[in-house]
């Protein structure tokens, strides 16, 4: 018999409403776990207890005298702290922003909290969600629950880690180059970039608009559908969400995947792919043929463009972003500032840690006369053919499969000298924002000890078929319900 | 290796992007910079000519809505993160 904390959105919520269990023992279950393995992970910068039981106590009263339930009825949610969340700190990872607390709810927020989800905690992240294994962060390093000495990926380490350690039941990420569906993989979770202006943005903060997308970090792929359903949607405050009508992705996971055309491109299991990786991706590829479905491998060399076009856009982007930490309405500011505005202002933007400096100015760079033609213009041409030949591709197949990281994890401390190295790991996830296309990792192996990601990658708006291949690998593996032994 | 930039440059663009470096830190960025934008310049390789660029991946147009008055922050909560202000201001270095 399964503790609750163990169990998923799904599974809890059906015990929740027909008053099994009440959301106040799913509480104090949860925050006994966390209790105990908080402690080696550190997936949170700050937790809400008391709020939480608070909240849980408040649910159970209404679930006993009310008929009207959310879907999310006392499900403990975690939060990674780039998404505003009113009178709860919201840090970003970043000594800029110690003391921010934000006087409004991000759209998702207002979402999850009207289905009576309850916020235990935000969960920790690389700087500004710079980064691909959550170690510049300036509240410390999360610790990877397969293995304490290993990176749990990033930007949104915390969600990830959170889900794997059992220490929140649903979590968000967002994910500006995979930084949802990183480590997803690195912590054998399960993870989606849905299409951009699926998700209101609103609330999120910015680093690059045009790339990025919130979305769920869940323990399997109905916890992931059950989430968007309350997630998706046109917001007023965020004019790139879309106007589409409502679906309901718990009913798309069942639809059928027999006679699907998978397409493999081999630059995704290209030079720098461990052989573990690329034999767990083949595994999964046969499996899904057993199923009905049909594969081919496929060139698509623009993808080795990927990730310098990425970059160069991604950076762009974060040098006006960020140009609004000037210490004034909010963020940090230096104790001593009776010197001129610029200097000032230089100074307090000294609270940003090596590698949002570094993005920043090597934005600047790229935007700047002279270079702009060369660097930014240039990658935003090439972000027209990368669209297009995967526009290409999917009048042939219906989805396209490889790892979600050309790796497993790697060590702390390994990479974050060598930001280039860090960089070109990214090379499988940064497709799916630079095309706006939609794409997810599910676990499907491990080597050392350490998780492997598939990534199922669509057309626009083409969320049912990833998440119907997905449930039917889950249902016919256990990769997913794996967990790593922490007590 | 080519030189794409050079220190003076760097410090060009920390002042462009209001970022105080240190001595040191010059130095280091210059490197690394040139390390990363080495690597940039692979896309030099693709012939882009005519091509339309692509800033946002969903075509949007201008999203209007009326201009009505909504609810929104007290001037208190709006000032609330603000680290130094004086009455209902914020409070900012001087300019010149």
């Amino acid at each position: 018999m399964p503790t609750l904390y163990e169990l998923t959105a799904y599974e809890l919520r059906s015990r929740l409403s027909a008053g099994d269990i009440s959301a106040e023992e799913l509480m104090f279950s949860l925050l006994e776990r966390i209790e105990r393995v908080e402690g080696d992970i550190k997936s949170y910068i700050t937790l809400q207890k008391d709020e939480a039981i608070n909240e849980a106590q408040k649910i159970d009263k209404h679930l006993k005298n009310s008929k009207k339930k959310g879907h999310l009825m006392g499900i403990p949610i975690a939060i990674k702290d780039n998404i505003c969340t009113q009178n709860i700190r919201t840090t970003c990872g970043s000594k800029m922003l110690e003391n921010y607390i934000p006087p409004f709810n991000a759209t998702v927020i207002e979402r999850i909290l009207k289905e009576g989800g309850i916020i235990i905690g935000k969960t920790n992240m690389d700087e500004f969600a710079m980064g691909s294994s959550t170690e510049t962060s300036f509240y410390g390093i999360t610790h990877n629950p397969w293995n304490l000495d290993y990176v749990v990926g990033g930007s949104s380490g915390g969600s990830g880690a959170a889900i794997t350690a059992d220490e929140a039941i649903l979590a968000l990420g967002s994910d500006t180059g995979g930084s949802i569906r990183c480590p997803a993989s690195f912590c054998n979770a399960t993870g989606i970039k849905v299409t951009y202006g699926l998700i209101s943005r609103y609330g999120l903060v910015s680093y690059a608009c045009s790339l990025e997308q919130i979305g769920p970090l869940t323990k399997d792929i109905r916890d992931c559908a059950l989430l968007l359903n309350i997630l998706i949607g046109y917001d007023p405050y965020d004019s790139t969400t879309l106007q589409l009508p409502k679906k309901d992705y718990l009913k798309s996971l069942s639809t059928e995947i027999r006679g699907i055309k998978i397409g493999v491109p081999q630059e995704f299991l290209g030079e720098g792919t461990d052989e573990a990786v690329s034999k767990a991706i083949w595994d999964a590829i046969y499996l899904l043929e057993t199923y009905g479905a049909t594969y081919s491998e496929i060139s698509l060399p623009l993808i080795n463009y990927a990730v310098p076009c990425y970059y160069i856009i991604a950076m762009s982007e974060a040098s006006s972003n960020l140009a609004r930490y000037d210490g004034i309405r909010y963020g940090h500011r230096i104790e001593k500032d009776e010197g001129e505005w610029n200097e000032v202002f230089s100074e307090d933007r000294l609270a940003f840690g090596p590698e949002v400096r570094r993005r920043i100015m090597l934005g600047t760079y790229a935007l700047s006369a002279g270079y702009y033609d060369m660097y930014y213009l240039k990658a935003l041409k090439i972000r027209t053919l990368l669209r297009k030949q995967f526009e290409d591709q999917f009048k042939s197949f219906d989805i396209l499969v490889g790892p979600t990281m050309p790796t497993i994890p790697f060590k702390i401390g390994e990479k974050i000298f060598d930001p280039l190295s860090m960089y070109m790991s990214d090379i499988d996830t940064v497709i799916a924002n630079i095309t706006g296309m939609p794409a997810l990792s599910i676990p499907c192996g491990f080597s050392n000890g350490l998780p492997i990601g598939l990534q199922l990658s669509g057309n626009f708006l083409s969320e049912e078929i990833l998440l119907a291949v997905a449930h039917k690998f889950q249902q016919e593996t256990d990769f997913h319900k794996k967990k790593p032994l922490l007590e | 290796m080519k030189e794409h930039i050079t220190k003076e440059q760097v410090e060009h663009i920390a002042w462009l992007a209001r970022i105080k470096l240190t001595e040191e830190e010059k130095e280091k960025f210059t490197v690394m910079f040139n390390d990363i934008l080495n690597y940039f310049r692979k896309i030099d390789e693709i012939e882009t000519g005519n091509i339309e660029y692509t800033s946002y991946s969903i075509q949007i147009k201008n999203v209007m809505r009326d201009d009505l008055v909504r609810p929104s922050l007290s001037p208190e909560e709006a000032l609330k993160n603000a680290p130094k202000k004086e009455k209902n201001f914020i409070k900012a270095p001087r300019m010149v």
